[in-house]
């Protein structure tokens, strides 16, 4: 086995990584503010890639160049997506708010199974094929041959998404109150914090980061259908407890060792196997580090 | 037209015995059953097979009906599913159907043998082509009208090997009954019979997976001159998609989970120059081509797949009925084993195994965004 294949191998394991990441991020937020998993998450993805695909087709029919096709496909299917994040949370989880974390759980399970029947019903039970929209660009020579230039239109919006998510926490006003809410959501709402706005927000960044996941990896995959959400789900559920559930770099670097793990042990092994390292990795980290890689333990207040 | 006279006077015949007779239980109908994928990924696989029974079932019922009673199809959807297989065919028998035509997966088949197995009622599948559901004896009672898996990967290994050429192979496949017992048979077949053909490699792939990146590496490491991929179209065409995209044109050889027209439509160019096998062409065949015609005029399109071979599970079945003048499974196994039976793949009987005589497999190649027949 040479370097090459290596290379090849990680970038490949560093795509799929990325698309965890992009929906895990979605997973870990609401975590950190809400303490919910909110599983309908997968979902949202599986949407965002059917927003874009319905787009794409109508814009492609209509004559538009690709990469117009493909900057408008996003921004609609982060629309709408983000709106279906927003909407969910009001009527599912707000309800609940203040009942057992059990209860919105569930109701979080059930929106999942609505979502994904409801694509079933009003779009189609087949595999349908996704246009490939990612732009074919030269790829400098080091590099040709070991990433292909969908590949790295992925990485690189992933890392632009998550340069931009760190900045907008870290420094603007709505981040700021987002690490407030997170860390004492009755304290926030005392000093004034907003924090239904700040939970809205929350769900919005997160289901428009699942939609671009969607997009990216439908087109480069070349089908969807309404299935999709569930596995790359589950998998982005795993990278984010991987991390720490909760932490925002924790979700990042969480899918991306996932994705590399997965990736390497079906190169190296046997792709049978890849979900086996996936969570045996899991496990052992579980068991050595309980709060996730860079999760912080839960304190018990008293 | 005198075949439908004949007919006709039969069935008149058989009603006067029957109105003689006035059991009112022999009037009732002959309940058979159905069962296959009818939703879902793969519900066009099943669909087909469903159309074809009621096609058939409402021509004899015009014609008089069997043994002078009425058909009545008892649909169940198994969504290919082992899993949700064993609760349809347990309606089925609930429902009391004398036979069944059924199932379409070979997974979800051997599913529901198990309970047609307990309560000895005879099952005819158009589509489960998994080996050892007949070669094993396990279900005397099973039967079907397509023939088994080992014969394509034969077929495969042979076509790779002498009209093709290729001196190695990448053999994938998906981990499940169909697909992984085709994968199987090519190796066996491959090793058996050309031995200078390396096989570089034998791997599982996972269904379902967020992509195939890493899988297609190992194939374009391998340096394989043909991909023999076990299963079904989903998979394949996104195997077949992401390695053309990344430059690899690795002749790609499947089986019939990919002959089908919907694989073409998903894959889309990257179709072109696929090659899969399935059961034969049944163009030459009268009765096959009055099966089209009959299904064009229902639904106003060409049917899909596995169409003409539950056309023909249903002929064979409702012959020997007939013939047997009961519809005891003993007798009606009797007659489908002893019975030769023209039908839309040909004539056929059955052995003591189940599997039919008389059918076989074919070569295509995905041409100008259609499959061709090349063998």
């Amino acid at each position: 086995m040479n370097t090459d294949f290596f290379f090849r191998l990680l970038f490949s394991g560093l795509t799929r990584g990325s698309i965890y990441a992009l929906i895990a991020l979605g997973y870990t937020m609401v975590y950190g503010i809400i303490k919910l998993i909110n599983f309908a998450h997968g979902e949202i993805y599986m949407i965002g890639a059917f927003t874009a695909l319905i787009t794409a087709g109508a814009l492609g029919f209509a004559g538009f160049p690709p990469i117009l096709i493909l900057l408008l496909a996003g921004l609609v299917a982060v629309i709408y997506s983000a709106a279906y994040g927003f909407t969910i949370e009001k009527i599912a989880y707000r309800p609940l708010r203040s009942a057992p974390r059990l209860s919105a759980l569930i109701s979080a399970v059930g929106m999942s199974l609505f979502l994904q029947e409801y694509v079933r019903l009003s779009q189609t039970s087949n595999f349908i094929a996704f246009p490939r929209l990612l732009p074919e660009l030269p790829i400098p020579g080091g590099l040709q041959g070991i990433v292909t230039s969908p590949q790295a239109f992925i990485l690189i919006t992933t890392a632009v998404v998550m340069i931009l998510l760190t900045l907008l926490i870290r420094y603007t006003k709505i981040g700021k109150a987002m690490r407030a809410t997170s860390q004492d959501r009755t304290m926030a709402m005392l000093v004034g914090v907003r924090v239904d706005r700040v939970i809205s927000f929350t769900f919005i960044i997160g289901s428009a980061t699942a939609a671009l996941g969607g997009l990216l990896i439908s087109s480069f995959v070349g089908q969807i259908n309404f299935f999709i959400g569930f596995l790359a789900g589950i998998k982005a559920f795993v990278a984010a407890v991987l991390g720490g559930i909760g932490s925002i770099p924790g979700a990042v670097l969480g899918g991306l060792i996932l994705g590399m793990a997965e990736s390497l042990a079906a190169g190296y092994v046997s792709s049978v196997y890849e979900d086996v390292f996936a969570f045996v990795i899991l496990v052992l980290i579980l068991i050595f580090k309980p709060s996730g890689i860079l999760g912080r333990p839960e304190v018990q207040k008293v | 037209m005198r075949k439908t006279t004949l007919r006709f006077i039969v069935a008149v015949a058989a009603v006067l015995v029957v109105l003689i007779a006035c059991a009112p239980q022999e009037t009732a109908p002959i309940k058979i059953g159905v069962s296959g994928p009818h939703s879902g990924d793969l519900a066009s696989f099943g669909i087909p097979t469903m159309r074809a029974a009621e096609l058939v079932a409402a021509q004899i019922n015009e014609a008089g009906g069997l043994l002078g009673r009425q058909i009545e199809l008892v649909i169940e959807d198994d969504q290919c599913d082992p899993g949700v297989a064993p609760n349809a065919a347990a309606r089925l028998v609930g429902e009391e159907v004398v036979a069944v035509v059924g199932h379409i997966c070979s997974g979800a088949t051997r599913a529901a043998l198990n309970i047609y197995a307990d309560e000895d009622i005879p099952a005819i599948s158009p589509s489960a082509t998994n080996p050892g559901l007949t070669k094993e004896g396990e279900f005397p009672n099973f039967f079907r009208t397509i023939a088994p898996d080992d014969a394509q990967g034969e077929l495969q290994a042979s076509f790779a090997g002498a009209e093709l050429g290729v001196q190695s192979v990448a053999i994938l496949h998906d981990g499940g009954d169909y697909g992984r017992g085709l994968a199987d048979f090519s190796r066996a077949s491959i090793e058996a019979s050309f031995p200078d053909i390396e096989v570089l490699l034998y791997e599982g792939v996972t269904v379902g997976a967020v992509d195939y990146s890493a899988i297609i590496n190992r194939v374009a490491d391998s340096g394989a001159d043909a991909v023999i991929f076990g299963g079904y179209h989903p998979e394949a065409s996104r195997l077949v998609g992401q390695m053309r995209t990344q430059g690899i044109d690795t002749l790609f050889i499947s089986g019939d989970g990919v002959r089908d027209d919907a694989f073409i439509a998903v894959a889309g160019d990257d179709a072109e120059g696929v090659y899969a096998t399935g059961p034969r062409d049944t163009s030459g065949n009268a009765i096959a081509n009055a099966a089209v015609s009959a299904h064009q005029a229902a639904y106003g399109e060409d049917p899909g797949p596995f169409f003409q071979e539950g056309w023909a599970a249903m002929l064979a079945l409702t012959n020997a009925i007939e013939a047997a003048e009961s519809t005891e499974a003993d007798a009606i196994m009797n007659a489908l084993r002893s019975e030769n039976v023209e039908t839309s793949v040909g004539t056929i009987s059955f052995d003591e195994l189940g599997d039919a005589t008389g059918v076989g497999f074919a070569v295509y190649q995905v041409q100008g965004g259609a499959y061709v027949q090349v063998q």
